[in-house]
């Protein structure tokens, strides 16, 4: 009994992160930021959602599968953002207007102008 | 044994015990398959997960881990609940820029781990690494210091608190 | 007219959820399911406004690890486990689809 009511708890709060990180994804204004509120929110609430699954159905058959599933998610999620950041960086989308300093560009013109 | 046998073992335990998690282990013909599917995946990929010898011994590298994993989590929480406040407030209230931050870890897996833990913790991203200078290009959705271009005072706020605990873990 | 905005979307929410608790007569967990499948039909909105292909990768890659949620709370409503097989696999996919997506995003070729 009180195992459901921990993990109904843990999967409500899931859907409300899920939920604050998609509503970020819609009304953030660039690629980087919008990378980054889905991708924390999104992770660490399916993550809640699985951990309550498991809380609920114990160490059997469904509660393993949620467990290995949790780990791929902390390990590919972070992998993926990643990825699409440095390629939508080297496709030159620019930031947005508002944002103050860009390092990563000023160096890459360094680079490539120390090359010519 | 060579680094190469240690390596390969490792895999090989390692991935026959997410098939034994992933089966229910009925008869021996999943034990069976699931052995010879291990014994096929370690001859294959085996030897890229290990590549240096080993400096500590494994209970306390478990330890210094696990004390790395309870802070981690705890600054996931709070990274949540920032973004949370910044996506409900009606003004938007970011101010986002990327810096330049630098790492004293060399193994590739440090790296990584920190990569992650920086992408998952509150208001940064990692872009990119520089592997020669051991530089790390990092998006980050609300900026606190006041001189961009200062790396070490950026290290001392972004990554400074995962790389201290890293370093028990993996050096 | 910024502000205008924020209501809008605020009443457009409070609407639904004031629908999903309270009109309708369902079970807890399909109502919880219903939160999800709303905030899908927002990375959609996503997808097709878009803008840039990045955008449209990242809502794309946002879709996976919302489909996992999904599947999990589908496999404790049913009680079967095989739903997270397919969760598990889904991740998988969609993981491999969004590296080698950036990778071609960046310009390079697919054996680089």
């Amino acid at each position: 009994m009180i195992n459901e009511i921990i993990g109904t708890i843990l999967i409500c709060a899931g859907i409300a992160f899920d939920f604050f990180g998609v509503l970020g994804l819609v009304r953030l204004p660039d690629v980087y930021n919008r990378l980054q509120a889905a991708t924390k929110c999104v992770t660490f609430g399916t993550a809640g959602i699985l951990l309550g699954v498991l809380i609920i159905q114990g160490f059997n058959a469904f509660g393993i599968k949620c467990i290995i599933g949790i780990i791929f998610i902390f390990l590919t999620s972070p992998v993926g953002a990643h990825a699409i950041s440095r390629a939508a960086h080297r496709a030159g989308i620019k930031l947005t207007g508002e944002s103050i300093v860009d390092i990563y560009a000023e160096d890459k013109e360094l680079k490539e102008s120390s090359t010519k | 044994m060579k680094i190469k046998t240690r390596s390969r073992l490792v895999v090989f335990i390692l991935s026959a015990f997410v098939w034994f998690a992933l089966t229910n282990m009925k008869n021996w013909q999943e034990v069976f398959v699931g052995l010879l599917l291990s014994l096929l995946v370690s001859l294959i990929a085996g030897q890229f997960l290990i590549t240096t010898e080993k400096t500590k011994h494994l209970f306390l590298r478990i330890l210094a881990f696990a004390k790395y994993f309870l802070r981690f989590i705890w600054e996931m929480i709070k990274a949540n609940f920032h973004v949370a406040y910044i996506v409900l407030h009606p003004d938007l209230p970011i101010k986002p820029g990327i810096v330049k931050v630098k790492t004293k870890l060399t193994k590739d897996s440090a790296k990584t781990i920190l990569c992650n833990s920086i992408t998952l913790t509150p208001g940064t991203m990692t872009v990119d690494i520089n592997p020669d200078k051991n530089e790390i290009y990092i998006h980050w959705i609300d900026i606190v210091t006041k001189d961009y271009y200062n790396i070490d005072e950026n290290t001392a706020t972004i990554s400074a608190k995962f790389e201290k605990l890293l370093t028990e873990v993996f050096e | 007219m910024k502000i205008i905005r924020w209501v809008t979307g605020v009443i457009i929410v409070a609407l639904f959820m004031y629908f999903n608790f309270f009109i309708m007569e369902l079970t807890t967990l399909i109502k919880l399911i219903n939160v999800l499948l709303f905030s899908i039909l927002f990375v959609l909105i996503r997808v097709i406004i878009g803008r840039t292909a990045a955008d449209r990768l990242v809502a794309v890659d946002i879709l996976g690890v919302l489909t996992i949620g999904i599947l999990a709370l589908l496999g404790l409503f049913y009680n079967e486990s095989f739903f997270m097989d397919i969760g598990l696999i889904w991740a998988l996919l969609s993981f491999i689809a969004t590296l080698s997506f950036a990778k071609i995003l960046e310009g390079r070729s697919l054996d680089d």
